[in-house]
């Protein structure tokens, strides 16, 4: 008895003081993407060449990055000749639509809380049923990574639970594959309603680097309404935590 | 035998096609089953279908106690008799053939589908679905017992925590299984198949996502197989910064799993401190890369971040302290009656079993088999610096957990030998495109085990197959066999002991 008391002396208390602060993230962290139009030259292609997922894209001059679809690799900042885009450390990059993942500028329209009926529903307490369709592993990880002692997700009042039945909505990883096509559908079906859903990663937001594969469904919106979009490949957790946190209106 | 498997490959050196046997199906067959019998493994086994409809079925056998990869081949029709019916480890190979390419297998005990797909040539497939029926995934006969006390438990695709999707089904007495069958494919996203005709902007994330846990692993074995089909050599430098980033992958995905063994049988001290240093470990992969997963630090012809000393030193600093933490979150497991009662003869594996089945990684170390890429098949940064293999001889839950234990205290001394020995070096090497109608094998031990990929290039040099085998396509079966005569109950602790990845099944 006395041995397991004097390892948690040992440990430490770990839990960080997020939202109040946030810890420091490693400086080769990539976080949201900055473009600035008067560096990027009109019949510049470098960067729509490098893209892996279409993610950049330029119209009537103007440089676009969508969030759903961007990996982060940072290919595009490294190699632009001019320097037009660059990688921050900002780690907020959850949004509502799908519209506000596309910045073309240094400010971006995060996460706005749900409103009134829905946030009295789950603003103190919220449970989810993850399910990974396709995910490989990442996302999920770095979900999971919520429930540790460092983010201790439950202070929250979000917690993950095992059935849908018991969940007021579903946190969805992957591109959709075919294959769980059907069992995404039940799943969801089994929340009661009224429900939320929540697309973590660039597969479950746009289908990612899957999106033009026939065995995958481009995403989850693509089979149910989606409230939710938090980007990265995968996101951070303070990312997704972030996210969570400005949906229930608890991060303004 | 001798003769046709004259020809020894390497890890990681390509070779022309035209110098690998061939032979008739026959010998093919006869010569897989009678190197398996002395003592090799089957590393990858598959199909290949050119432009002219002729298809060609490859081994690779890996022998653990020479050191030596052998590849053979041998063409093939429409139907072949079936190696697992004297070779039980070809099982799962030869059903993907069958399900990839309507190879038939004939006489092959359990010929069920894998990822449940359509066959990839314009025929039906062997199991006489229509071209436009819809195929499901787990819809197939599943072995079952017959009695009145006799139940099925059905568990998945979706489960009860944060993780991937598979269908698990059960024959039970009472509380003891009978037999567990597995069911996968619900993460197939066709992946091999659309590195066919590259290397393009987009092949190299698909190996750091193919099995996410495992970027490292994964990604570092496609490099290996560029870079020698190109004929390439990446520097010193290079090298030891992948070898550190695969012994932190190790590192932190080995913490996680004792921290969830713990979790499993009820033991939260050790499950909350390994979860939260499991972490540390992927933030220090992040210190280098900026990414937790290592995405974007393996680069074909290097790395793609330097290791300055202002990062070393910090390395080195957390490590010490992580290790530290992570001996005394551990060794309360071993001190800890209740939790030594669950894990010590739990889902036992014997030798002879895993060497039957082929297993690989952690989990064949556990069964006392001495098998280890980085000890037989060494590669990059393991050719100079040897990590000592960790074994355990008990086969059960416990000694999976052990050898990830002596595993983690030797990962450790490890990165902090080369952190200090690290020599001044290139980056990254620009390599050369690849040469034409060449065969590379390329073997990682990732922190699950054997890592084997292959790549195969046309006349054009570029890729005309790519064939993936993460150490999990090896090993489900063996949690199927842990799972005989256990507590239902004990399902959860043994599946984590083996923690195997599903999209790296599914690809």
């Amino acid at each position: 008895m006395i041995k397991p008391l004097l390892a948690r002396l040992q440990q430490k208390h770990r839990t960080i003081r997020f939202p109040k602060s946030a810890p420091k993230l490693p400086d080769r962290f990539c976080g949201k993407p900055v473009i600035d139009q008067a560096k990027c030259s009109i019949d510049c292609t470098v960067c729509l060449d490098l893209c892996p997922t279409a993610a950049l894209k330029k119209e009537n001059n103007v440089l676009t990055i969508d969030l759903g679809r961007c990996l982060f690799c940072a290919q595009c900042a490294q190699n632009c000749p001019a320097g037009a885009i660059k990688f921050s450390r900002d780690y907020r990059l959850a949004a509502r639509t799908k519209a506000d993942l596309v910045l073309s500028e240094h400010e971006m329209k995060l996460a706005e809380a749900l409103d009134k009926k829905m946030k009295s529903l789950f603003g103190r307490s919220l449970k989810l049923r993850q399910v990974s369709a396709g995910g490989c592993n990442a996302c999920e990880a770095d979900t999971n990574v919520l429930s540790t002692v460092v983010f201790d997700l439950g202070r929250f009042g979000i917690q993950f639970v095992a059935s849908p039945r018991h969940a007021d909505g579903l946190l969805i990883t992957g591109p959709v594959p075919e294959n769980m096509l059907l069992a995404l559908k039940k799943t969801y079906d089994a929340v009661p309603d009224p429900k939320i859903v929540i697309a973590v990663g660039a597969c479950a937001i746009s289908g990612g680097i899957y999106e033009n594969h026939p065995q995958v469904r481009k995403g989850a919106d693509k089979i149910m309404p989606v409230d939710l979009y938090i980007p990265g490949c995968p996101p951070h957790p303070l990312t997704i935590l972030d996210g969570l946190l400005r949906l229930l209106g608890r991060i303004k | 035998m001798q003769d046709i498997l004259s020809v020894s490959a390497y890890n990681g050196k390509a070779i022309d096609l035209q110098e690998i046997p061939q032979v008739s199906i026959t010998q093919f067959r006869t010569t897989i089953i009678d190197a398996v019998e002395s003592g090799c493994r089957i590393a990858s086994l598959f199909a290949m279908f050119s432009k002219a409809d002729k298809r060609q079925l490859y081994v690779v056998l890996a022998s653990d106690d020479e050191d030596k990869l052998y590849i053979l081949s041998a063409e093939v029709n429409d139907s072949y008799p079936s190696i697992t019916v004297d070779c039980p480890q070809a099982h799962l190979f030869e059903r993907e053939i069958a399900e990839q390419w309507a190879i038939k297998p004939v006489g092959h005990p359990w010929l069920k589908p894998v990822r449940f797909h359509q066959p990839y040539r314009d025929v039906p497939d062997i199991w006489g679905r229509g071209e436009n029926e819809e195929i499901l995934p787990s819809v197939m006969e599943f072995y079952h017992s017959d009695g009145e006390e006799i139940h099925e438990v059905a568990v998945g695709p979706v489960h009860a925590g944060i993780i991937e999707p598979g269908h698990f089904r059960f024959q039970c007495h009472g509380e003891d299984v009978l037999n567990l069958e597995i069911s996968l494919g619900f993460q197939h996203r066709g992946i091999e198949q659309s590195l066919i005709g590259g290397p393009n902007k987009k092949t190299l994330h698909y190996m750091e996502t193919l099995a996410g846990d495992t970027t490292v692993g994964h990604s570092t074995a496609y490099c290996q197989i560029l870079e020698s089909l190109a004929g390439c050599s990446i520097s010193h430098y290079a090298q030891t910064v992948r070898g550190i980033a695969l012994e932190l992958e190790r590192l932190a995905n080995h913490a996680g799993d004792l921290g969830a063994l713990a979790g499993d049988v009820g033991f939260l001290p050790t499950a909350s401190f390994c979860g939260r240093i499991r972490g540390d470990f992927l933030n220090m992969t992040a210190l280098i890369c900026g990414n937790r997963f290592g995405r974007g630090l393996i680069r074909p012809g290097g790395v793609g971040f330097e290791l300055n000393s202002e990062i070393s030193e910090q390395l080195c600093a957390r490590l010490r302290q992580e290790e530290k933490d992570l001996a005394v979150a551990v060794n309360l497991l071993w001190n800890t009656p209740s939790v030594m009662a669950r894990f010590e003869k739990t889902g036992t594996i014997s030798a002879e079993l895993c060497g039957q089945l082929g297993l690989v990684g952690v989990v064949a170390r556990a069964c006392g088999i001495e098998c280890d890429t980085r000890l037989n098949f060494p590669l990059g940064m393991f050719q100079f610096a040897h990590i000592p293999v960790s074994t355990w001889h008990t086969g059960d839950v416990f000694a999976r957990a052990y050898v990830r234990w002596l595993e983690i205290q030797k990962s450790i001394a490890f990165i902090l030998d080369q952190i200090k020995l690290c020599p001044q070096g290139k980056v990254k090497t620009d390599i050369a495109s690849m040469g034409p109608n060449k065969f590379c094998v390329s073997l990682v031990e990732g922190w699950r085990g054997e890592i084997c990929h292959i790549g195969i290039t046309d006349s054009d040099g570029v890729l005309c197959h790519y064939k993936i085998t993460d150490p999990s396509f090896h090993n489900w079966s063996g949690l199927a066999i842990a799972l005989r005569d256990e507590q239902i109950s004990d399902f959860p602790l043994c599946n984590k002991s083996f923690n195997l990845s599903y999209c790296g099944h599914d690809l």
